[in-house]
């Protein structure tokens, strides 16, 4: 299998490639790890006329905390980046935790999480951590950048707020208020199969209470879903079985499921719960799990 | 040396964009002329004619493509050729001199790491970039690492012995 005909311009400056965004006619697409890109063009699903490659763009590779705890994620962060990545094993368990659960080693070499975030499939893993953690991302375009609130940039299945001149340049954690803890859990047949089931839990926690919460969830509904009535349960409590299992609860009846190959609705519905009580378990100590 | 290569755009005339590249494979630099859809594993493949580089699903599933650029393996059926420019492409013709097999090779010939074939030279590359980043991996270590290459015939079994013999014939012979 092979893509239809495009044009292919590998930029190298920021600069050029939104020009080329600008000028480069009806469909043109941005080309970064191309591991969902790709596989898309070689089935005719996607068939841009242009393909502007930003992988000769300078100092896009970086993941970085400021001073204040603020996480900043290039463009051209490869997932392995991250698997491997010392600052987010000491500071960010959801995303630690998930890292090397994205598809198979070899294409965690080449794909990169703002490309996950942008390409906006349901079934991606990442669009849960960063919904989960208040993320958003930075799109950059002829007129200077904005911030986009990653609640607001999935705009439907494989669609995304960007303005066909601007270029995802960054994904932004914002700094944890109090001590950040969290994990994602993945049901999966095999590697690199899509998600049955994530689920994204990030809590912060000042003596012991809740201050912020996020509980978002992968492939049980038609796009990523922010369990936010379950994270609001937490808040201002602390963690135990109380709160755990009302969150949830509330997670459970917030997903979508549908029943497929690889799993019946009620049986994801039920690993809903199973993974929110896991993982807030788990970082409230309670090594307490129950038996489904 | 050119490889004008054309395909698979033999059908059209003129107006067929072309992109210029110039690349290393094996430690020998190519120039090639691409069209911008051409796949590396298809520059590979049938430009350079080095067809131990295997297209298997074609789905970015199953690994039989991997090489290695700049180091990392890589899903060749899932970049572009054109995206090779600049860089250092191996494949499993590098792994042997005209005298010895690498260490791999000898691996899976010692442990019978193979049965049909088709995966290993990915099955290879893969492991080679693991003993690259770690010259003493675990068997979950190897498992985790060869988790994106699919093998139907061996059950894996006899994979992870071979990758672990390679190692510890390369430790030794790092020590040596």
């Amino acid at each position: 299998m092979y893509p239809s005909r495009f044009r292919y311009e590998a930029p190298g400056s920021l600069d050029e490639a939104i020009g080329l965004l600008r000028d480069g006619g009806d469909y043109v697409k941005v080309l970064a790890g191309g591991q969902s890109l790709i596989p898309l063009m070689k089935l005719r699903f996607a068939a841009p006329e242009l393909i502007v490659d930003i992988n000769n763009l300078p100092g896009l590779g970086y993941h970085r905390a400021d001073a204040d705890g603020t996480l900043r994620i290039g463009a051209l962060c490869r997932h392995a980046d991250l698997e491997h990545s010392a600052l987010l094993a000491s500071s960010q368990p959801t995303m630690a935790a998930a890292a090397p659960l994205i598809a198979d080693p070899t294409v965690r070499n080449r794909g990169t999480l703002v490309g996950s975030l942008c390409h906006a499939d349901p079934q991606g893993d990442w669009a849960s951590v960063v919904l989960s953690l208040r993320g958003s991302v930075i799109a950059q375009g002829p007129a200077g950048q904005r911030s986009i609130p990653m609640a607001q940039f999935v705009t439907g299945p494989f669609e995304n707020a960007l303005a066909p001149d601007e270029i995802a340049v960054e994904a932004v954690i914002p700094a944890p208020r109090g001590q950040r803890d969290g994990g994602y859990l993945k049901l999966e047949r095999r590697v690199g199969d899509f998600a049955t089931v994530g689920v994204a839990v990030s809590v912060e926690r000042a003596g012991g209470m809740v201050t912020e919460a996020g509980i978002a969830l992968t492939g049980v509904g038609g796009s990523t879903i922010a369990a936010t009535d379950a994270a609001a349960a937490l808040i201002g409590r602390t963690l135990n079985a109380d709160s755990i299992g009302e969150a949830a609860s509330l997670a459970a009846a917030a997903a979508r499921p549908r029943t497929d190959h690889r799993g019946s609705a009620e049986y994801k519905r039920h690993m809903v719960a199973t993974f929110v009580e896991r993982i807030l378990s788990r970082v409230s100590g309670e090594a307490a799990e129950r038996a489904a | 040396m050119t490889t004008l290569y054309s395909e698979p755009a033999r059908e059209a005339t003129g107006d067929v964009p072309v992109n210029r590249i110039s690349f290393t494979i094996n430690g020998e630099k190519k120039t090639a002329e691409v069209e911008p859809r051409l796949l590396l594993a298809h520059l590979i493949r049938y430009g350079l004619r080095l067809t131990g580089t295997h297209t298997g699903c074609d789905t970015t599933n199953c690994g039989a493509c991997t090489v290695l650029v700049d180091g990392h393996a890589v899903k060749s059926c899932t970049m572009l050729a054109v995206q090779a420019d600049g860089h250092d492409i191996e494949t499993v013709e590098g792994l042997a001199t005209a005298s010895e097999l690498h260490p791999l090779q000898e691996g899976f010939s010692e442990e019978h790491g193979l049965q049909c074939g088709f995966c290993t030279p990915g099955m290879m590359m893969a492991a080679k970039a693991l003993l690259e980043r770690n010259p003493d991996p675990s068997e979950e270590d190897v498992r985790w690492a060869l988790s994106g290459n699919l093998c139907r015939c061996t059950g894996y079994q006899n994979i992870v012995k071979s990758v672990l013999w390679a190692a510890e014939k390369l430790r030794s012979q790092a020590a040596e």
